[in-house]
């Protein structure tokens, strides 16, 4: 799957289920802090990654993500493994 | 001992979502009850059900919040919302002084059965979601509560069936009477949804008039045949009497006796003994007599067996004394486990209007109801004391008697 269509699909869960604002989301912007996350909302994320691109993280797949760029490429490894 | 008054109510029902529209409601003797086709493709018997519109909290709750949100939460938030801004209660009031939440509520058959069925496709727990534990858990009415509003005294749910509701502003009651709390916010809240009452529907007992649903809920009535589920969200909030007046609340009533039993029988079928030492006992708690009670808000859900049975036990405990009684369940059907709140607040909005509501579709009663002083018509009335009854299965009845000062 190409990264654009990927960044597109992210973005889309991210404005209807995690409700953030689309001129909030910025490559370089720190997803936790922008999204507002908490423990319970990876959780969420791991569902929405799994309803969007059928594949499965796990919570080891976030340590290290910090930025939406962070957070694309770790999708982009798991959707093109 | 302390006097525990009442400053505050919210509902979210069938026949209204504010306390204004409950009101004309209950005057007009308007029925909420509707068909549900869906029902009968689950493979209900009836497809009689009260319906409420569904929530939009989303300008209100975070998207964290909502998620531990199942209906019967949307519904208790809703009621305890319009209870809090009636007692003038606002958020610095409930972060500088410790309140309570107890809540009557026996299922979430709905969250669970949605888990469940996402667990059995994917094969994966997590694929639920971080809401679903909070939601599937009896007790997730009263965790939402105290998290959204951040109440910080006792808090838990209370399960008792059909008199949930009830039991929970009773022990309210008795936590403030006794100095163990100062402000209590109770109430109940009931899911509707087919998961809720499939098993119950099962057991033969609701009402199967279709073809005229406002007419299917007739308590007393000769010609009922079961019960109609019902539910919604109901709340009241309560504080000692010096409270009350120290803040200039507006007291909408006392609660002056609290009483429960249990029959010791039968694990579904009520009887007359159990019920009525319950509110001899509220009546006693009370310290008044059964002559100064001038309405009874009654259990009766239009199952033949339960009225006649509630209609000889009030017949035993007021005798003569004949106070009004009607069954709100005519126009509302049965709430289930928000009943015996709902009913609370039915009847205290009687107390501060000057009415009694009618119990509608009461044509010809039977041998029991007939001794009773049943309101066929609504009546412009002042009362002073009432008392709502409640019972559930497994034989557990709650009596409360509410006097207006």
């Amino acid at each position: 799957m190409e990264t654009s269509v990927i960044i597109e699909k992210v973005n889309a869960f991210l404005i209807e289920e995690f409700e953030v604002e689309a001129s909030e989301i910025a490559v370089e912007a720190n997803l936790q802090e922008t999204l507002d996350l908490d423990s319970l909302d990876y959780v969420d994320l791991v569902v929405a990654i799994e309803a969007s691109f059928g594949v499965k993280l796990i919570g080891d797949d976030f340590v290290g993500i910090e930025t939406f760029q962070d957070f694309y490429t770790l999708i982009e490894k798991k959707v093109n493994k | 001992m302390r006097r525990v008054v009442i400053t505050g109510m919210g509902i979210y029902s069938c026949i209204g979502t504010t306390i204004e529209e409950v009101k004309k409601s209950l005057y007009e003797g308007t029925s909420g009850i509707v068909v549900d086709p869906e029902r009968k493709e689950f493979g209900y018997r009836s497809a009689l059900t009260g319906t409420v519109p569904t929530p939009n909290l989303k300008k209100e709750l975070t998207r964290r919040q909502r998620m531990s949100f199942g209906s019967e939460s949307e519904y208790a938030y809703i009621a305890t919302k319009q209870a809090f801004e009636q007692a003038k209660v606002d958020q610095t009031f409930l972060d500088t002084q410790e309140i309570g939440v107890l809540f009557g509520n026996d299922s979430t058959a709905q969250s669970v059965m949605e888990a469940i069925d996402k667990i059995r496709i994917k094969k994966d727990t997590t694929l639920v979601g971080s809401g679903s534990v909070f939601k599937s858990m009896n007790s997730t009415i009263t965790m939402n509560l105290s998290t959204v509003f951040k109440l910080k005294g006792v808090n838990f749910t209370i399960s008792a069936a059909c008199a949930s509701g009830s039991h929970a502003i009773g022990m309210g009651y008795m936590l403030i009477k006794q100095g163990l709390q100062d402000y209590m916010i109770c109430g109940g809240g009931q899911e509707i949804n087919s998961y809720a009452f499939g098993s119950f529907d099962g057991l033969g007992v609701f009402s199967t008039h279709e073809e005229n649903p406002t007419q299917a809920s007739r308590p007393f009535d000769s010609k009922r045949d079961g019960l109609v589920p019902s539910g919604g969200g109901a709340a009241i909030f309560m504080e000692s009497y010096e409270s009350a007046v120290a803040r200039g609340a507006t007291i909408l009533g006392e609660v002056i006796g609290y009483g429960f039993s249990s029959n010791g029988a039968h694990i579904s079928t009520p009887n007359a003994e159990g019920p009525s030492r319950a509110m001899q006992r509220a009546v006693q708690q009370a310290n008044i007599t059964p002559c100064q009670i001038d309405y009874v808000n009654a259990h009766a859900t239009s199952t033949p067996v339960g009225d006649a049975n509630e209609a000889k036990a009030i017949n035993e405990v007021f005798g003569d004394a004949n106070p009004y009684v009607s069954s709100t369940k005519s126009m509302t059907g049965h709430e289930c486990w928000m009943a015996g709140a709902s009913e609370i607040v039915y009847s205290l909005i009687m107390l501060n209007n000057g009415f009694i509501a009618p119990n509608i579709n009461l044509e010809t009663p039977d041998e029991d109801a007939a001794k009773l002083n049943l309101v066929k018509e609504t009546i412009d009335k002042k009362i002073d004391v009432f008392l709502s009854n409640s019972f559930g299965f497994g034989g557990t009845n709650s009596a409360i008697v509410i006097k207006k000062i």
